[in-house]
């Protein structure tokens, strides 16, 4: 695994995955009391005083993550997944804490079946040929 | 704190989001097509599986590890401060079809990559579309030394609908891929516009 010498004590390696079991960070809940299942693309916005989520001692390093994440500016739950490398449903248990200690709010993604007109799949198209 | 702060008081653009899929046989270019167009590094996500995988993963020797994990790249492009695109490309591996469906809820549509010398590969990503009624193109990638077909063999082989778009492309090139993203989202206003035609007639 290793070639640089330093991991070479190590009994684990990265196949092992990480070594603390991900779902401990939710205590073993897989899913969140009152959160609708969250979209990958479901945008978690911060409330103007998530930090104080720092100093919440019933929120966990990870749970403060997220928060401080979203205060820089709103994430999609895949990009907070992808960032802390955390699996998508630990983060979905974790994001609907924080709702529920509402540090932050989430905006579900609007079904392309309910947009209201075409005029923004007129914007994504426009916008696309602008790249 | 390490991170940059929006400004107290000003309340951040809080952006809609869409999202297209990307599927295709395995190492037809999904994640190239995703690197042509994203301006992230593909991102990977990966979800842990335990039970899903069970039946199917042979785990003889390691039996400590009882969870495996699929992954999906994913990409953005922000349109606007408002408004941003992800790309989604499809764990390609057909036991992890049930990351599907919660990756197709809420898609504005789909890109099928094809390779001509392997077309066989995205039938189950075709027939998956055409069940949901998920607007999808066909974007046969030109890889270089495979034989070219014109639109109508490749359609012919398919047994596409008429309506389904068929386009030639370059996954690597990002101005071919973003033809290939205009062509989707005009196929799903179509599509769109037709369904609703269909419900008021």
């Amino acid at each position: 695994m290793s070639t640089d010498g330093q991991g070479s004590s190590h009994w684990f390696d990265d196949e092992a995955g990480p070594v603390v079991r991900p779902y401990a960070m939710t205590r073993g809940r897989t899913t969140s009391a009152v959160q609708h299942r969250l979209d990958l693309i479901a945008v978690v916005v911060a409330e103007p005083h998530a930090d104080d989520a720092e100093a919440d001692p019933s929120l966990s390093p990870e749970h403060v993550d997220i928060a401080a994440l979203c205060l820089d500016a709103p994430q999609s739950v895949a990009e907070l997944a992808a960032e802390l490398n955390l699996p998508i449903g630990v983060v979905r248990v974790l994001v609907g804490d924080l709702v529920d200690a509402q540090f932050v709010h989430v905006n579900r993604p609007v079904p392309p079946a309910e947009l209201p007109d075409e005029s923004i799949l007129r914007d994504v198209i426009n916008g696309l040929r602008a790249l | 704190m390490i991170f940059g702060r929006s400004e107290r008081g000003k309340p951040p653009v809080e952006p809609v989001t869409l999202k297209i899929l990307v599927a295709g046989g395995f190492g037809v270019g999904k994640t190239t097509l995703v690197a042509a167009v994203s301006e992230i590094k593909p991102l990977r996500t990966e979800e842990y599986l335990t039970e899903a995988g069970r039946p199917v993963d042979d785990t003889t020797g390691v039996e400590g590890k009882n969870t495996t994990t699929v992954a999906m790249d994913f990409g953005r492009i922000t349109l606007r401060e408002d408004l941003v695109l992800y790309l989604f490309g499809t764990p390609g591996q057909e036991r992890f079809w049930f990351m599907w469906d919660e990756l197709s809820e809420g898609a504005l549509g789909a890109v099928v990559l094809a390779d001509t010398r392997r077309l066989e590969d995205c039938f189950a990503a075709v027939d998956y579309f055409e069940r949901r009624s998920i607007p999808f193109l066909i974007a046969v990638n030109c890889f270089e030394g495979a034989a070219r077909y014109p639109e109508a063999d490749v359609r012919g082989a398919l047994d596409l609908d008429d309506d389904v778009p068929v386009i030639l492309c370059d996954a690597r090139d990002r101005r071919s891929v973003r033809d290939v993203l205009v062509g989707v989202v005009q196929h799903a206003m179509d599509y769109g516009a037709e369904r609703r035609e269909t419900v008021t007639t």
